[in-house]
């Protein structure tokens, strides 16, 4: 800290510690702040030392409108970019693709090529942002993008910093994008792992993501089955040869914070103590960074209503505050209109706002971890601790995550407990203000995010355009050797760099991978 | 009462998009409710649920479409309903904004269902629209 920042104080004059403890310190499985189990959180002096990082997820249309948006983004104050791609390039199509009709621009910015993504970072210096990409199936070829872009910058590849998410696992489990069958699906993430640990130094090439607790999982099986998740990488780093201590500190987390404030912050506290126990202890890990659980988080998603939208800051209000109890390294809040359409300019920054109100109107980031403690709180944490451990062993003793995935285990047991919480909240067992408690039948006027349909159309002349007037026969020739490479087993970034280089398109490199890989085929059980 | 055939519903996941939670929810409590439901998971195209729809006999087709992709999604399925003669009613759930429902109405999409809509308002809606099916053959 630095020694001229005045002393945090109360409004009453009292001043406020940066540590609170029983004297003689807390029991072990509580411990300080920054030492082993980190349940009070990784970092010794927590917001005081660096604040959360402020993330919102954003981008559509074409590159070009997303380009505005992060300028816009930054100019007000936020310390991170999030960017959010259509599900034509988070699925492998380009924007000209049948596939792709509809699709191109919607929920995300459309990437076909290494141009698009020179566009979307036109005048933003690498070196001076860090970049999080909510891509998974086609994280490799985003990853290689955006090096290329650094490269292209003059920025060197060791100062860029950022996320892919890059967890093909909970794809199966939840959030359905993927391309690939299981096995060559984690084959690539490991990959993407293996080539960032001495390449691209600053970079998460995975972030461990709990997509499941959207799909309908409570807060203890997300928490487990994303650690599960952990575990499963883990095991195939291991068995790709890399050492732990260098790539378990890579590894970082994504999780879901809903309006159940006190069982977040006992779930965050709980899921770092387990991970460090099973970093250290089960795995062997010397490296003290790698027993630290690195989370981001998003506070919204299904927590979120359709009626009486506005209501929705007061929730994710609630949700951040928690997060910021609970000592989380990265937050994005959802727009109170999420369930709508993406954000318009105004709900992008009010959903902002509710994070800069909690980080510097409220006392939270005064002192670390100022839960801890709590009769309530401490409980919860115990009770947290255990469910998500047992559940993490019902796994374990089932084969793993990896299997439990493949026969489908995990998918039915989400579809229950969504049923389940739908027939609550239909009987009014779950109370939701809006929805099915206190509701008025008076419509919110707002204003909604519209994707100009002309976008489609130029994003997909675009994409023939570049096929037309790059060196095709470069194009041709990095494409053939990733096809090669992918039917053989050593790592396939450099080739994907290759071709991303020669200006190949994210639906012509994946369709060089399906060709080899196959396609995952769902299930229809529900 | 006599037991009147089992209505059959089509639930479809059609486009890109892969959150199924609510065309599964939907699925499970129209099943509770005494109907046959056949669901065509994830990246079902348009072709794909007309084919389907058209043999396994449905009275309903039910698609879920969070994406925004929902207009074109319901062009293309009501087209090739039409072109093969075939007077399925479609009704839709998911992420739809309100200024949108008109345009879907307008091109024949009998009913739209929004996040908050309770099970049982679903349920009655398929069997209505069931029910008016019957009744116009």
């Amino acid at each position: 800290m630095n020694d001229s920042k005045p002393t945090p104080q109360t409004q009453s004059g009292s001043p406020i510690a940066p540590l609170y403890q029983p004297p003689g310190g807390a029991p072990p499985s509580i411990g300080k702040p920054g030492e082993y189990p980190f349940t009070r959180g990784i970092y010794p002096s927590m917001y005081l030392g660096k604040m959360w990082t402020m993330r919102q997820y954003a981008g559509f249309g074409t590159p070009e409108e997303t380009n505005a948006r992060f300028k816009y983004l930054l100019q007000g104050g936020q310390t991170g970019l999030s960017v959010a791609l259509d599900l034509p390039t988070q699925l492998g199509y380009d924007s000209d693709a049948p596939e792709a009709a509809g699709e191109v621009g919607k929920v995300g910015v459309a990437i076909d090529s290494l141009a698009d993504m020179e566009t979307v970072f036109d005048g933003i210096p690498l070196d001076k942002v860090s970049t999080s990409f909510t891509i998974n199936a086609t994280a490799p070829i985003l990853l290689a993008m955006y090096e290329a872009v650094a490269t292209k910058q003059g920025v060197a590849r060791e100062r860029i910093a950022g996320t892919i998410q890059n967890d093909l696992l909970k794809e199966f489990g939840a959030r359905g994008a993927w391309i690939f069958p299981i096995r060559p699906s984690l084959r690539l993430a490991v990959d993407a792992i293996e080539y960032s640990i001495d390449r691209l130094p600053r970079f998460n090439p995975i972030s461990i993501a709990s997509h499941f607790r959207d799909a309908g999982a409570t807060p203890a099986e997300e928490a487990a089955y994303t650690l599960s998740d952990g575990v499963a990488y883990v095991k195939a780093c291991l068995e790709r040869g890399l050492d732990i201590d260098k790539f378990a500190p890579r590894l970082s987390f994504f999780f879901y914070t809903y309006v159940n404030f006190f069982e977040e912050v006992a779930k965050y506290r709980a899921a770092r103590r387990l991970w460090a126990r099973l970093m250290r202890d089960t795995f062997g890990a010397k490296n003290a960074e790698a027993w630290r659980l690195r989370i981001a988080c998003v506070c919204g998603g299904h927590s979120l209503t359709q009626a009486e939208p506005l209501n929705n800051i007061a929730r994710t209000t609630i949700e951040t505050m928690a997060v910021a109890c609970a000592g989380l390294q990265s937050v994005f809040t959802a727009a109170y209109d999420e369930a709508f359409a993406i954000p318009t300019e105004l709900s992008a920054r009010t959903a902002l706002r509710v994070q800069q109100i909690v980080a510097y109107e409220s006392d939270v980031a005064k002192t670390v971890d100022p839960l801890a403690g709590s009769y309530f709180v401490e409980a919860l944490t115990n009770e947290m601790e255990t469910k998500i451990s047992t559940l993490m062993d019902d796994i374990e003793n089932q084969g793993g995550m990896v299997r439990c995935l493949e026969e489908g285990i995990i998918q039915r047991r989400i579809a229950e407990r969504a049923f389940e919480y739908q027939r609550d909240l239909d009987a009014g067992k779950v109370p939701v203000v809006g929805v099915n408690v206190f509701k008025s039948e008076e419509p919110t006027p707002m204003a909604i995010h519209k994707v100009d349909a002309a976008s489609e159309q130029a994003k997909a002349a675009a994409v023939k355009k570049l096929r037309a007037t790059r060196q095709q026969a470069a194009t041709t020739q990095a494409l053939d050797a990733l096809e090669q490479a992918a039917r053989g087993s050593n790592n396939l970034m450099a080739p994907i760099y290759d071709a991303v280089m020669a200006y190949a398109t994210v639906g012509e490199i994946s369709d060089r991978l399906r060709k080899v890989f196959g396609v995952y085929i769902p299930s229809t059980t529900f | 009462m006599a037991d009147p055939r089992k209505i059959r519903v089509l639930v479809g996941k059609p486009g890109l998009d892969g959150h199924d939670r609510g065309a599964k929810v939907v699925a499970s409590a129209l099943r509770d409710a005494g109907m046959e439901v056949i669901y065509t998971g994830l990246r079902s195209t348009p072709e794909m649920i007309v084919a389907t729809a058209i043999q396994e006999s449905c009275d309903v087709i039910g698609l879920s479409v969070l994406s925004g992709a929902h207009e074109t999604i319901a062009s293309r399925t009501l087209e090739l309903l039409r072109a093969q003669g075939a007077d399925i009613p479609i009704l839709m759930g998911g992420v739809i904004p309100p200024e949108d429902r008109t345009r879907l109405a307008a091109l024949g999409i009998e009913a739209i269902f929004g996040q908050e809509a309770t099970l049982q308002e679903i349920i009655d809606g398929v069997r209505q629209l069931a029910a008016k099916k019957e009744a116009v053959q």
